[in-house]
């Protein structure tokens, strides 16, 4: 639960309720993205950025070799899954991608 | 258990265990009286045994495995509350999957389920806000849970409620905060740990500022570590390198991730949304000040406290059980006598047998199961 999993955002979902297709190792969900947006700057910049997916919040940016990692990591200590499985049951939120 | 060559970096990963052996060396400890380093995260409990890392280091270092799991620490009674809300008709109960096996002092929330309450596993706060928008008629609960990692995520979703007017949507909310629990442990008159690897992702929500008092009014080190073995190691590096210099710092590992002053936003939302309870319960640890959240006055139609009339019943700890004693380092878990017997991941009897970030589940997963490890 406290470890997050890194995604990539590949679609803004809801410009105004702040809110963008995150793709998590081929599963795609909403996530809120109000922790990583950047003052001043529209959410379609965020497109293609690495984030850190907690609970179905973008919390940090995080770049693609630490995303690697991070995701080297998950696998081997058996956590991968269960992040996944949870993101695809445990989703009520659309998962489709908005594009 | 694994090996050295199949760490993502194979000769760093020497390199630094070599390194270790030698500062470890010139700090003039004996066998009986080891380096002991906390790791306050659960997530470290985990990666630690997962790479067999305490088989690698030399015998003068011990891991002592903190209560940075908020399934592990959260006491029995307020899994009661949560399944007296549960088994309300009009309600739906959504948590987190972490949260259905621990158990309470009548059931879990798997087995209220399985007596016929509406209980769904959802993977995020805003999944429980869905499921409200899509069951007007019904009340759903959200089980939130957690240290500053998730705590941002339901106070925005809580935010989102708000300005959505959604009103049959409320937090049970049972939010714990890491830094008055670190200072509860230092004051404890035979608290013997000598530095402590910081957690990676309540820091970077956090940032590293909140940790200075323990440096600074305790001379402890703290190194906030990432969470593969490389970092882990290097943390312990940084922590002994301290030790031989005679100092005591704040010093992060994790900066690729962790920014120095958290995540502004996040604290935003979670100053806006939460304020500190005078007091909460931990199991194994007891009260502890100001270590828990509610939600403030303006967000108090959220507050399924308020909403429902919560039983509130503090319950002991099973007699036998020796969790808080495990949480703290003074006994490792194969002393319980419990442990391995009633008290197993499938039947959990403590919580720290619950989640694979639990100190019991990680020695019983990973074979520390008779003193050996
Ligand atoms: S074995 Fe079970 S009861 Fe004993 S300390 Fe561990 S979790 Fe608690």
């Amino acid at each position: 639960m406290c470890l997050g999993i890194p995604g990539r955002i590949v679609a803004i979902a809801d410009e105004d309720a702040m809110l963008a297709v995150v793709d998590v190792s081929g599963v795609r969900r909403t996530v809120d993205v109000v922790c990583v947006a950047q003052e001043g700057e529209p959410l379609e910049a965020l497109i293609g950025v690495w984030v850190l997916v907690h609970v179905g919040f973008a919390m940090s940016r995080i770049d693609e070799e630490e995303a690697a990692a991070t995701l080297k990591v998950l696998a081997e200590i058996g956590e991968m899954e269960g992040e996944l499985d949870a993101m695809r049951t445990g989703s009520v939120a659309p998962l489709a991608p908005a594009n | 258990m694994r090996f050295v060559d199949e760490f993502r970096d194979p000769a760093l990963a020497a390199a630094l265990i070599r390194e270790i052996g030698t500062i470890c060396a010139t700090l003039g400890r004996a066998k009986d009286d080891p380096v002991t380093v906390m790791e306050v995260c659960g997530g470290h409990t985990h990666a630690i045994f997962r790479y067999g890392l305490e088989g690698l280091l030399p015998d003068l270092i011990e891991f002592v495995h903190g209560p940075g799991c908020p399934v592990c620490v959260l006491p029995m009674g307020r899994v009661d509350d949560c399944v007296a809300i549960a088994e309300r008709p009009e309600v739906i109960f959504a948590t987190f999957g972490d949260a259905m096996r621990v158990p309470g002092s009548r059931k879990s929330l798997l087995q209220a389920k399985a007596d016929g309450a509406d209980v769904r596993m959802v993977y995020s706060p805003l999944d429980a806000l869905e499921l409200a928008r899509r069951n007007p008629d019904r009340e759903v609960v959200f089980f939130g849970l957690g240290f500053e990692t998730t705590m941002p995520s339901t106070a925005l979703t809580v935010q989102r409620a708000a300005r959505e007017r959604i009103t049959n949507f409320s937090l049970f909310c049972n939010h714990i905060t890491i830094i008055p629990t670190l200072r509860a442990l230092l004051e404890q008159p035979d608290f013997g740990i000598d530095g402590f690897i910081g957690p990676g992702h309540v820091s970077m929500v956090i940032g590293t500022a909140p940790y200075r008092f323990i440096a600074e009014e305790f001379r402890k080190p703290l190194v906030v570590a990432g969470f593969e073995p490389i970092d882990l190691l290097q943390s312990l590096l940084m922590i002994l390198r301290q030790m031989a210099a005679g100092e005591a710092r704040i010093e992060n590992q994790y900066a690729r991730v962790v920014p120095e002053r958290g995540n502004p936003s996040a604290l935003r939302a979670v100053e806006e949304v939460y304020e500190p309870r005078p007091t909460f319960e931990w199991r194994g640890l007891g009260s502890i000040e100001r270590s828990g959240v509610r939600l403030r006055e303006p967000y108090a139609a959220f507050d399924a406290e308020r909403r429902f009339a919560v039983p509130d019943v503090k319950v002991a700890d099973p007699a036998a059980c020796r969790c808080g004693e495990v949480l703290t380092g003074a006994v490792k878990p194969w002393a319980c006598p419990v442990f391995g017997t009633t008290c197993t991941p499938e039947m959990p009897l403590g919580a720290l047998m619950v989640s694979s970030e639990g100190a019991c589940a990680a020695y019983y997963q990973y074979g520390g199961l008779r003193g050996a490890a």
